[in-house]
């Protein structure tokens, strides 16, 4: 099951409301008599409607239905103008991950409370082991109640190694020894749980530049990666939160979770619009298998397919 | 909370303040103002149309437009439009319910569930209530083992049988209440989304095997557009009571879990304020509304303070105030009392006028300031804390080395600490502005010297306070 299919299944239900609504939109604006004539304003407003409600917020929904309104009257089609906009947003940051061939290659997983950083980590390990890798996990949540716990689970059911640390101990100790154990037993690459934390915490972000000295103290170049798991339902606080832990600990790209339920992850054009930070993975489901690399083609295809 | 939105009508209102004759354009430009701010804010696009609509109609009233202070007339109007979309209703449990109270948690995943559940049995102990807690969630790996680690921090009793079936683990721990005299249940479940049909059904199947009189759905006050759909669904599967309002005191500015309010029709019952478990607080609907427009939350912040200030502790330092003998250990307590009352970022946010003042990057209060100025008292000796004018360059220095400071801070403090007293001193004869019941002194001397590196200017912040 490729990307497309298991975004399209995720976001089939997701999209039904936005997508109905879309096409009454399209339908009206797409017939050749208006196509010819300058969008209406009530047009421009269920489009803008459209996009807030998907949280694409304000800046990103602006430059889309300027955009949109500009070439409208040359006849093309506003399904695709949208379309296209959205994927130009994405493509303006649509950057390959970033590998300088260091070995262990250490990702940092980061984020709010509940986003889903701990289920993250385990199915990217099975995503990784899945392509021939062999994944080291490290569990530096060490303030959640059970959090080194529930890795544990993850770890064992991706059938991956696991570096844990017992509850308050100091997390940079925890990713040092996971990085010199990975590399004893050659494991590669190391992926790394923090705790979640809300952004505008200034000692607990302090501790994500600790881990982040002490990594690069036991592998050169470490962190070589910093995922920030998004959730899809998240409203504008997302772009607060991506722009400071990108101040922070230096965020490579998001991981959007969640977007198998009727939210629509639109935070993530705002990120890609506002921030220029690109989107690596999404989750789509509860199960291991559920997380996917991103692909904006596909993404914004699957948003605005026609018939499901 | 809700910072940048307050710092956005804050904005439009000083536009509008000190307006003679406001003119319709001036009144469409501050609502367009105000529809982004809400927008960027997360609050339902529809709600923000109406709401808009609401003020605009009774904003252009010529009666308004015509009186003498139309800019005030304006924000009373949204004051009052945002009190509407608030509800009414003041936060808490249901009024009524059969003894064991039942109070079941529901929401999506990672909204706070469980950590609201032990959040909630502090706070009903400290009301002197005997609540239970258990966990149905076995699907989350080591949810059970997180439900049953927070309990112990919070030293609420933990139901735990052997079954993995929800349904006879939350039946169970009714009968278990009923058996040994618990007086409320707190049942967490598993996140689950409104769509997922079968975890449905199976709340459904617990919600009719313990009969909750509370139905506590649990919110992420970061959740964007989407909450309304979520919540609305809950609502119509399970039934839902009363909203919890997680993750606070970040800045997300809550407005798509305030819309669920308006929309779904719900009122807001806690709001989840901090990561201590002591960090759970009734919802005011009026007290959230002046934040948002910059009036600050004196009673919220008093009531912190009434829990944080040990009575008989605060008498005896008026009287020292009075006889001007207030020295630094009582300046070190006076702190440590801060430090009860929560990150100091919080405390200053409810003062009226702090509101704008947390702004400037380069005064932003920190706790780390605070725990070094602690240092500096905790390296002097008893006698130097009695007479701090004993403290000569020497001490100086070793109170520097002591504490891993430098001279430099060491003096600062000193110089701060006499300013202080003197000021402490003016108000304790002069009779100090009664702030509220149980206030007794004001905690703005912390702010003062929580920004070493910065001379203070004269009306600083520990100026403003004073003088309120």
């Amino acid at each position: 099951m490729g990307f497309f299919d298991r975004l399209r299944d995720g976001l089939s239900r997701t999209t039904q409301q936005i997508f109905d609504r879309f096409d009454e939109i399209v339908r009206r604006a797409d017939d050749e008599v208006q196509q010819a004539k300058p969008i209406d304003v009530d047009t421009v407003e269920a489009l803008e409607e459209l996009l807030i409600s998907a949280d694409v917020g304000v800046a990103a929904t602006e430059r889309i239905v300027a955009a949109v309104r500009e070439r409208a009257r040359r006849g093309e089609s506003l399904r695709d103008l949208v379309k296209q906009e959205i994927r130009t947003i994405f493509e303006a940051v649509d950057a390959p991950p970033a590998t300088n061939g260091q070995s262990p290659h250490v990702t940092l997983i980061v984020g709010v409370n509940g986003t889903g950083k701990t289920t993250t980590i385990g199915k990217l390990a099975n995503l990784l082991k899945a392509s021939g890798k062999q994944p080291l996990v490290c569990a530096a949540d060490t303030f959640r109640a059970a959090a080194v716990e529930q890795l544990e689970i993850w770890a064992k059911r991706a059938q991956v190694d696991i570096v844990r640390a017992r509850e308050g101990a100091d997390p940079a100790s925890v990713v040092f020894e996971a990085i010199q154990s990975g590399r004893a037993r050659g494991r590669d690459p190391i992926l790394v749980d923090t705790a979640g934390r809300l952004h505008t915490r200034t000692n607990l972000m302090s501790e994500l530049d600790k881990i982040r000295r002490v990594a690069a103290r036991a592998t050169e170049g470490a962190p070589h990666e910093v995922l920030l798991v998004l959730d899809a339902t998240v409203g504008q606080n997302g772009l607060a939160q991506a722009r400071e832990f990108t101040n922070v600990a230096g965020v490579t790209g998001i991981v959007l979770t969640k977007l198998d339920g009727t939210a629509k992850g639109g935070i993530a054009v705002a990120i890609a619009h506002d921030l220029k930070l690109p989107i690596r993975y999404v989750g789509v489901g509860e199960g291991i298998d559920d997380l996917v690399p991103f692909s904006p083609q596909e993404y914004v295809d699957a948003l605005f397919q026609e018939k499901w | 909370m809700f910072e940048s939105l307050s710092t956005r009508i804050q904005e439009v209102f000083k536009s509008l303040r000190g307006e003679v004759r406001l003119t319709t354009e001036q009144v469409e430009a501050a609502l367009r103002e105000i529809r982004l701010a809400l927008l960027e804010a997360d609050v339902n696009f529809n709600v923000v149309k109406a709401f808009v609509d609401r003020v605009r109609d009774r904003a252009m009233d010529q009666a308004v437009l015509r009186s003498l202070t139309p800019g005030q007339q304006v924000i009373k109007i949204v004051r009052d439009e945002l009190l509407a979309l608030f509800g009414e209703a003041e936060g808490g449990l249901t009024k009524h319910a059969p003894t064991p109270r039942v109070v079941l948690f529901l929401g999506l995943q990672g909204s706070g569930k469980t950590t609201t559940a032990a959040k909630l049995g502090r706070w009903l102990a400290r009301q002197g209530r005997h609540p239970l807690m258990v966990s149905t969630d076995v699907r989350r790996p080591a949810a059970i083992e997180q439900l049953a680690v927070l309990g112990e921090k919070a030293d609420i009793r933990v139901f735990a049988p052997e079954t993995r079936d929800p349904v006879a683990r939350a039946g169970g721990a009714l009968a278990e209440a009923k058996a040994k005299g618990f007086d409320t249940v707190l049942v967490d479940t598993a996140g689950r989304l409104h769509i997922d049909e079968e975890l449905m059904d199976e709340l459904l199947a617990i919600r009719n095997a313990v009969q909750p009189s509370d139905l506590l759905y649990v919110a992420d006050a970061m959740t964007g557009q989407d909450a309304i759909k979520s919540a609305g669904e809950f609502n119509r599967r399970i039934g839902v009571t009363g909203v919890v309002l997680t993750k606070l005191d970040g800045d997300a500015r809550g407005g798509a879990a305030l819309s669920v309010v308006s929309v779904v029709g719900v009122p807001i019952a806690f709001v989840g304020s901090g990561e201590r478990l002591e960090d759970l607080e009734l919802f005011h609907p009026d007290r959230i509304v002046s934040r948002m427009l910059g009036m600050g939350d004196v009673l919220s912040l008093i009531e912190k303070a009434e829990q944080a200030f040990d009575k008989e502790e605060a008498e005896a330092l008026q009287e020292k105030l009075r006889k001007n003998e207030f020295t630094l250990d009582d300046f070190r307590s006076q702190l440590r009392t801060i430090k009860r009352m929560g990150p100091l970022e919080s405390v200053l946010g409810m003062i009226p006028g702090l509101g704008d003042l947390k702004q400037l990057a380069e005064n932003k209060p920190d706790d780390k300031q605070m725990a070094r100025v602690e240092a500096i008292i905790c390296s002097m000796t008893p006698e130097e804390r009695r007479d701090h004018a004993m403290i000569n360059g020497s001490r100086r220095r070793r109170i520097a080395a002591g504490s891993g400071t430098s001279v430099e801070e060491v003096n600062r403090l000193l110089k701060q600490f006499t300013e202080m007293r003197r000021v402490l001193a003016m108000i304790g004869q002069g009779g100090m502005p009664r702030l509220g019941r149980g206030m007794k002194l004001p905690p703005a001397p912390s702010k003062a010297v929580a920004v070493p590196g910065k001379k203070r200017k004269k009306g600083g912040p520990w100026g403003l306070i004073k003088t309120r």
